[in-house]
């Protein structure tokens, strides 16, 4: 049993000088079999394995990063959590998500920091004010918070915005979801990373899966760095490698891999108490608890696996940022950097049973799936244990591409997060 | 920021051009005689290669013509640039 952390453990290291601490998880060598093997330690992953050991009892399971756990995608978004969007699939899928976040500082007896601070979607022309409403009735259909604000609301609620009539993105109303917010994303993946550990899950870090053993249309293990390691069942949890680890079992896959960037400024006093998004000029600004604005931008539109920042991209922006928020003009960036996000073609994502039997794949999240790690993670857990998807991520499954039940999010998902 | 080489204008700011995605995917010579499988690879399945990557590319603010280039998805190395319909050096 792992001691639980509280006010008394804080107090009790406190007087040790902090040196009592004990590690948060082990790093085992790899057991030459496995139940299950997930590939890939970020957020999604670990929430896989800590949902197998907790709801489905199998707790025979290693997670396989090739770098450190949190490394990929989730040590790099910019962290934002919402559940409004448009169709009825996504909306439960990612409102179950939220849910799970309500509750996950104290399922797993880890701060995730979770701030329910508020997500303003801006709306500057017409069009945009027309389908923010749609969206806003559609999502308020399935009984998910949301309202629409008018251009007097939102000034008083972030004053810094400009909201004047000449200004070069006019602020005609926006939406709100108030239960919207942020959370500390290397505590969302070290939080499961512990909690799993504790119910016996292997995380085995440095270590990459380099091919994928099968017996004719059966998954068998998979070959790393570390040597052969046999499984039951395998699960693909590689966002920016989605396709290149599912093509290694001979699977083609409807992704492709983008580069999206974020940076931060040099941190100020608060100015900041909520998360402000703008789909139409691609930024996204909320601040940090140490001060630092955080800023997303779009993708670059070709393939990398890079995971570098280009100065275009950047540019543009700079140039939307203080548009939006002109005090923010004299700010200098501390840091920016890129992530690679596997987008799928209705920009919605794959969390499914393949053509392969025993092996699973969950990826294709795009710009937006961190707000969706615990739900992602629960429902894959189910379509692992039960080989069969739970009803909220079959519409998600594989097939949708060629019977052509898309559910098409560009509009909630394709640039914003 | 990429330096991009059209074959009609020479080397050019990557802000001018467009991405046109995986390049020498054929359209369906008989459309009727696909099923939905065949359709869902045409429509929806890429390589997607970590690697050398063949693609195509539009002068979009330029002179608005399409081309074919290669590029290393992990490194950004520029290869061949070769004119829409000719077939990529070896
Ligand atoms: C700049 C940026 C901003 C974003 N902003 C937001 C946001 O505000 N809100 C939001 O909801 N989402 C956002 N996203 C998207 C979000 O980060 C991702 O969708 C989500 O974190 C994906 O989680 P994951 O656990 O699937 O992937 P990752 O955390 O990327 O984990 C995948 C892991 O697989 C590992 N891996 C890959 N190949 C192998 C191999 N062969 N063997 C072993 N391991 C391997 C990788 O090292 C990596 O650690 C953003 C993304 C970026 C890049
Ligand atoms: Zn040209």
């Amino acid at each position: 049993m792992k001691s639980k952390y509280s006010i008394f453990s804080l107090v009790r290291n406190a007087m040790g000088y902090h040196q009592g601490w004990e590690q948060a998880w082990r790093s085992p060598e790899p057991k030459p079999e496995y139940d299950v093997i997930i590939i890939g330690g970020g957020g999604h992953g670990l929430a896989t394995a800590y949902y197998l050991a907790k709801e489905h009892g199998i707790t025979n399971v290693a997670v396989i990063e090739k770098g450190w756990i949190g490394g990929g995608n989730t040590g790099r978004n910019t962290t934002i959590i919402r559940s409004n969007y448009l169709w009825d699939e996504s909306a439960r899928l990612y409102d179950m998500s939220l849910k799970l976040y309500e509750g996950l500082s104290q399922d797993l007896n880890f701060n995730i920091m979770l701030s329910q601070r508020g997500v303003l979607n801006l709306a500057h022309n017409l069009h945009d004010l027309r389908e923010i409403s749609r969206r806003v009735n559609a999502i308020r259909l399935n009984g998910i918070d949301s309202e629409m604000l008018s251009t007097a609301d939102v000034q008083a609620m972030v004053p810094i915005l400009d909201c004047s009539k000449n200004a070069r993105y006019p602020i005609l109303g926006a939406s709100l979801q108030k239960r919207g917010g942020v959370a500390r994303h290397d505590g969302v993946a070290w939080g499961y990373a512990r909690a799993a550990d504790a119910r016996g899950i292997d995380i085995i870090q440095k270590c990459e899966v380099t091919g994928i053993m099968r017996d004719g249309d059966t998954v068998t293990g998979v070959e790393t760095s570390r040597g052969t390691i046999k499984a039951k069942k395998v699960a693909i949890v590689t966002a920016g490698h989605t396709s290149h680890v599912a093509a290694m079992a001979g699977l083609r896959l409807p992704i492709e891999s983008f580069p999206l960037q974020a940076m931060v400024s040099e941190p100020i006093k608060p100015i900041l108490d909520c998360v402000v998004m703008s789909g139409a000029v691609h930024a996204y600004i909320s601040q940090s608890d140490r001060g630092e604005m955080v800023m997303g931008a779009g993708i670059d539109h070709f393939i990398s696996y890079t995971q570098k920042s280009t100065l275009a991209v950047v540019e543009q922006q700079m140039a939307a940022v203080t548009k939006l928020i002109p005090i923010l003009s004299r700010l200098r960036l501390m840091r920016q950097w890129a992530g690679i996000v596997d987008t799928c073609p209705d920009a919605s994502p794959i969390v499914s049973k393949t053509p392969v039997e025993g092996l699973y794949v969950n990826g294709g999240w795009g710009t937006g799936g961190f707000k969706g790690t615990p739900g992602s993670g629960w429902v894959f857990a189910h379509t692992i244990a039960q080989d069969r998807p739970h009803a909220l991520n079959a519409p998600f499954a594989l097939e949708r591409f060629t019977t052509g039940a898309l559910i098409d999010e560009h509009g909630a998902a394709a640039v914003a997060h | 920021m990429f330096l991009i080489n059209c074959p009609w204008c020479g080397e050019r700011d990557e802000e001018e051009f467009a991405y046109g995605g995986e390049a020498h995917i054929v359209r369906p010579k008989d459309p009727d005689a696909l099923n939905d499988e065949e359709w869902a690879d045409y429509l929806f399945m890429r390589k997607n290669t970590k690697g050398n990557y063949l693609e195509r590319w539009n002068h979009a603010h330029g002179c608005r013509r399409w081309f074919n280039m290669q590029r290393n998805t992990a490194t950004h190395e520029f290869g061949a640039v070769y004119k829409i319909g000719e077939k990529p050096p070896k």
